[in-house]
């Protein structure tokens, strides 16, 4: 190699880093400016627009915490969130793995029709059906309460097909050699395909898990009672309360955000492979 | 003999079982997608005022010639149809920009994945939320603004301007969401065989020539999947309009998904926000079936 080719190399080494420095801290900056603000008193927020300063907690405090612990209920608001979530994450990974199980490894009457159900449905936008669920929901009496939240999301076609695409990936030997056992088919999914379907199992949890925690629009529809908000619902409705007091908005921002931080700092495997695999499959 | 009624015996077990499994998530898929779907298309073919259910009134396609004739469905779906095609092609390209830079693997390279995910960390209420602060018109409280300012130009209206205001939320969106379809590129990327860009380093190939002629065809499956699921995601915008400008400047950001909400539950109008929610339907999945068949027919 030459003097000049090595150079060059290192030339180019460099600029790949630089590049990256500077794109991702542009990228990062508002996330850097909520956390700082969320740390600051309100008066020095917009103190120092124009300088570096306006990034950096000067004068760092826990005050707009302490003023967001005490004007949103936020243990209920965890609470009403995470037993919403954690509700339909059980029966989803239960109800739809079946199903996925099923129509990857069982022979019966009408699969077809419901694989074809199920992938025709995949498509289907929540948004154009949410006004006769809403009227479904008034009509069982569950406006308001937590199975509005959760009965009509367990079922998903997405999580049907990311699970017969893993199961129908089992060498059907392991099942024979399980029937010949004596094992029943249903013995068989729980004791021996289940416990070899841990990875599936965490990639459907963590994605559907990021999905509901971002859910919005259905809470701020079928949950009106303040004392039944969501977080996405709680905190949007503290952007508009009076007082307003932007430091202690950036502090609900950036309080709302840990949970989702804690799951991916656990899971980040399995999330950045759920997102990954459904882009090669589908 | 006994073996082949163990057989049969077992295809039954088999077949019982196999309806066990699909009932529970066959029977809420029925209750909660395809019925409310049916409903869907039932009710838009009513008059039904929320208030007043029992003087629901069949009127035929009377809806839809409503709507077809009304100025604030089009402006709801030239302002959606406009989100899409911008943010579309701004978003993947931002994506897979963003993938390029960190597909090797260099010291480092996790911080940098994770910098350009971080977005996906928070919810769109939370970025929305956020957003609005920094695009606040007034350079002394906006940091879009006092930047500007501070470069010596002149500052801009953003959210509070018509002609700006869905720009402002595209922009935003691509931000937040560029992080999702990198990973997807990057899983593209590692399907690329190595020893194919060697070959073309050999023959002095430079590295624009490489990316155009291998890496391009090499993620052209990827490219097709990660613009139908942002073009999907698109037709949907709801959130960040109704978090940041309710819809206006002079109803310049209100999507179809927004029109829907204010038909069907801010004025109770519910047969006619259920034709909009038809049309809604039909769009997206002709969308995503045109997609489909361009994704398919070419591989």
């Amino acid at each position: 190699m030459t003097k000049s080719m090595q150079f060059s190399a290192k030339f180019g080494k460099f600029m790949f880093y630089f590049g990256n420095i500077i794109i991702g801290i542009i990228f990062v900056s508002p996330l850097i400016w909520m956390i700082s603000a969320s740390f600051k008193p309100e008066a020095e927020i917009f103190a120092n627009m124009d300088s570096l300063t306006t990034f950096l907690p000067v004068q760092a405090s826990l005050n707009n915490y302490a003023e967001v612990f005490s004007r949103l209920n936020l243990p209920q608001v965890f609470k009403n969130t995470l037993l919403y979530i954690a509700l339909i994450l059980i029966f989803d990974l239960l109800v739809n793995s079946m199903c996925g199980y099923a129509l990857a490894k069982f022979e019966f009457r009408g699969k077809g029709a419901i694989l074809n159900l199920v992938v025709a449905l995949m498509v289907l936008p929540m948004e154009a059906i949410m006004l006769p669920l809403y009227i479904e929901m008034s009509q069982l009496g569950w406006v308001n309460t937590l199975a509005a939240l959760v009965v009509p999301f367990i079922a998903k076609c997405f999580s049907i097909y990311m699970f017969r695409q893993f199961f129908y990936d089992i060498p059907d030997d392991l099942i024979e050699a399980a029937a010949i056992d004596g094992c029943s088919p249903m013995g068989t999914f729980f004791k021996i395909v289940v416990p070899i379907s841990k990875t599936v199992y965490a990639t459907v949890f963590i994605l559907d898990f990021v999905a509901h925690w971002n859910d919005f629009m259905w809470p701020f529809l079928v949950m009106t009672g303040e004392d039944k908000r969501t977080i996405q619902l709680a905190v949007q409705s503290f952007f508009g309360t009076n007082p307003v007091h932007y430091s202690a908005i950036m502090a609900a921002l950036v309080v709302s955000a840990i949970p989702m931080i804690i799951m991916f700092i656990f899971m980040q495997k399995y999330y950045v492979e759920g997102i990954a695999s459904s882009g090669i499959k589908g | 003999m006994a073996k082949t009624k163990k057989l049969t015996g077992r295809k039954r077990d088999e077949r019982i079982a196999a309806y066990i499994f699909v009932t529970p998530a066959v029977v809420l898929l029925i209750a909660f997608l395809v019925v409310p779907m049916i409903y869907t298309a039932y009710f838009s073919v009513f008059r039904y005022q929320i208030m007043r259910p029992d003087a629901m009134k069949f009127i035929g396609i009377e809806n839809y010639i409503e709507l077809f004739q009304d100025k604030n469905f089009w402006q709801a779906l030239k302002n959606t149809v406009y989100f899409t095609i911008i943010v579309v092609p701004f978003q993947c390209a931002l994506a897979l920009g963003l993938a390029l830079l960190v597909s090797k693997k260099f010291r480092g390279v996790a911080i940098f994945r994770t910098m350009y995910f971080s977005p996906q960390l928070t919810s769109m209420v939370v970025i929305s939320v956020l957003w609005s602060v920094l695009y606040n018109a007034n350079p002394n409280t906006g940091l879009f603004n006092s930047i500007l300012t501070s470069l010596g130009l002149d500052p801009i209206s953003f959210l509070n301007d018509e002609n700006t205001a869905m720009n402002s939320i595209i922009f935003m969106s691509a931000w937040q969401g560029a992080g999702y379809q990198m990973m997807i590129f990057l899983a593209g990327l590692q399907g690329i065989p190595r020893d194919q860009y060697e070959a073309a380093s050999v023959d002095g190939a430079t590295k624009f020539k490489q990316f155009l002629y291998i890496t391009l065809p090499g993620l052209k499956g990827t490219i097709k999947y990660v613009i139908m699921i942002t073009m999907i995601q698109a037709m949907k915008l709801f959130t960040q309009p109704y978090i940041m400008t309710q819809g206006g400047p002079k109803n310049s950001t209100k999507t179809l998904v927004y029109y829907i909400y204010s038909e069907g539950f801010q004025r109770g109008n519910f047969g006619y926000a259920c034709s909009i929610a038809a049309v809604f339907f039909v769009i997206v999945v002709c969308m995503s079936m045109a997609m489909k068949k361009v994704t398919t027919s070419t591989e």
